[in-house]
């Protein structure tokens, strides 16, 4: 009797999930890729016409900013790794007692909004606000000076909204490295430099690894910051998305454009995992 | 010597990144309180209380920060019933799907939020739904829902088996035991988990901007008036949510320090 309960009770607790996954997960999906091969336009309707001209259209029409958009959410990516590792090392090696202090003041920005977030980042970097407004009445900078609508305030704007995910798994790698692991080098008389190269390095890769992940496909696929602090030259892909959905509505060329984006995103995933050696990118996230 | 000196360097930048990430959050409570004439509220233009006084003002802007936190309330409540079901399975259980079930979770993670919101906007579009604050919470429900049963599941996997065997050997029943010993257990875990998804929920712009129709949330409204200029109200109404968000955090963090 017991028994027989027993083998039921995780299918009745996973069923729910199970539903909400398949219903608003897996079929829309599947929905998207249908639509993706369709033909047609809103007000004669779509026509399933199983052509993949739809994504051959939608990448040679906006490769360039396919391409910028891997441009920024990589190089925001490797900013944020170069600022963040440092952080994550302080803390977990020399935090001491105050430890979660430094960490609760890294997550503090996540009880503002994002869009508010990147909209303070416009406050400051406003061409004539808190900011550059003194400098330029000082003659310190010249009158066109601006940072808004370029290249550096949409790339620091996705540096400064994912940086803290950044941090975590760095720090939560660092922290699960054996001092010991550390002395025993210092014993075999490596230097500073040598024992942080041999040791610390490899052992926080994990970290590393699950940052980048947890970084660079929001960063890649964020319109927020593109359209708040870019001019018309910043255009991402995911404004362009979203602009073929709700303005356009040309859903076809719009679901093989976010099809596109997702390939393209796990093809560099997997690659990614593969130079670092992960055999497992499940269970190097699970980790 | 050398050593000491870094470890300096490391400090001093550590506390210069803290800086960076909280100016945009001193920035906006303080132009909360800027007594602003024109239209745009970049400069500075002296000390007042009015925004706090008139904090309702805008019909529009108080329906759509009402709007987010129904969604969110909600969203939270289905999240942390279905997806601690699904941890406590997961991490307790073995059973056919566990794979798949892992795949999934780690799959709805992974997907970038624009990819999400473009699905099920395919399915509402397919579907004929009409999309407001149903859909809203359907979409939240789903994009939470991981980070619960990860949470959980991680809490529910740290727990010593034995606890429940003694509750079971002393004639407790099924639910008789969930209720009394593992649910206190893992609550830790499970509010964990609600807060994270009432935070993503009252958060969220990109899904959201394809499941809304014509209903508005909060970052919806925000990023409606981003070009013609953000009143200042704005800003009050993130600086009491940070507040609020805040004051539950260091008081949790203080509760759960009594507790150990």
């Amino acid at each position: 009797m017991r028994r027989a309960k027993a083998a039921v009770a995780p299918y009745l607790l996973a069923l729910p999930a199970w539903i909400w996954f398949a219903i608003f997960f897996v079929v829309p999906i599947a929905a998207m890729a249908s639509v993706s091969l369709t033909t047609g336009n809103i007000l004669e309707g779509f026509q399933q016409t199983l052509s993949f001209s739809n994504y051959a259209d939608a990448v040679g029409q906006y490769h360039v900013q396919l391409i910028r958009s891997l441009i920024y959410g990589g190089t925001a990516t490797v900013i944020m790794l170069l600022l963040a590792y440092p952080v994550a090392y302080w803390i977990a090696f020399k935090g001491g007692r105050r430890k979660s202090m430094y960490l609760f003041l890294l997550l503090l920005p996540f009880f503002v909004s994002f869009v508010l977030r990147t909209i303070s980042w416009g406050f400051l970097l406003a061409d004539d606000g808190i900011l550059f407004g003194p400098l330029k009445s000082a003659g310190l900078l010249p009158g066109d000076f601006h940072v808004l609508a370029t290249d550096v305030a949409v790339i620091g704007g996705l540096t400064y909204n994912f940086l803290p995910f950044m941090v975590l798994p760095i720090y939560v790698a660092l922290g699960r490295v054996d001092p010991r692991v550390i002395e025993a080098a210092y014993d075999l008389y490596a230097s500073r430099w040598a024992a942080f190269r041999k040791v610390v390095l490899p052992l926080s890769l994990p970290g590393v690894f699950a940052g980048v992940l947890m970084t660079f496909v929001p960063a890649t696929a964020d319109p927020v910051n593109a359209r708040v602090l870019g001019g018309t030259g910043n255009t991402m892909i995911g404004n362009i998305i979203q602009t073929e959905y709700m303005t356009n509505n040309d859903y076809p060329t719009a679901s093989a454009l976010s099809f596109t984006l997702m390939a393209v995103l796990l093809v560099g995933i997997f690659a990614y995992a593969r130079s670092l050696g992960t055999e497992n990118v499940l269970e190097a996230a699970a980790r | 010597m050398r050593g000491k000196f870094g470890d300096r360097l490391l400090h001093g930048y550590t506390w210069l990144i803290i800086a960076w990430l909280t100016a945009p959050i001193a920035v906006m409570i303080i132009f909360g309180f800027n007594d602003k004439k024109s239209k745009s509220n970049t400069s500075w233009q002296g000390f007042t209380f009015r925004w706090y006084r008139e904090l309702f003002a805008d019909s529009s802007l108080t329906e759509a920060l009402v709007n987010s936190l129904q969604v969110a309330v909600v969203s939270t409540v289905l999240t942390t019933v279905i997806g601690t079901a699904l941890g406590l399975a997961l991490g307790r259980h073995r059973f056919r799907g566990q794979g798949t079930s892992n795949f999934l979770v780690f799959a709805a993670i992974s997907t970038p939020e624009l990819v999400m919101g473009a699905s099920l906007l395919s399915l509402f579009v397919s579907g004929n739904t009409p999309r407001g604050v149903v859909t809203i919470t359907v979409a939240h429900v789903l994009f939470s829902l991981s980070f619960v049963v990860v949470t959980v599941r991680a809490r529910v996997v740290g727990l010593d088996p034995s606890m429940e065997e003694a509750a079971r050997d002393l004639g407790a029943g099924t639910w008789t035991t969930f209720r009394l010993v593992t649910l206190p257990a893992i609550m830790p875990g499970v509010l964990a988990g609600a807060m994270l998804a009432f935070a993503l929920s009252i958060d969220d712009y990109v899904v959201t901007s394809f499941v809304n129709g014509s209903t508005l949330t909060f970052p919806l409204w925000i990023m409606g008036a981003v070009k013609v200029g953000i009143p200042p109200q704005v800003n009050v109404m993130g600086t009491l949510i940070f507040g609020i968000g805040v004051a539950i955090a260091i008081a949790n963090a203080i509760a759960s320090r009594r507790r150990t």
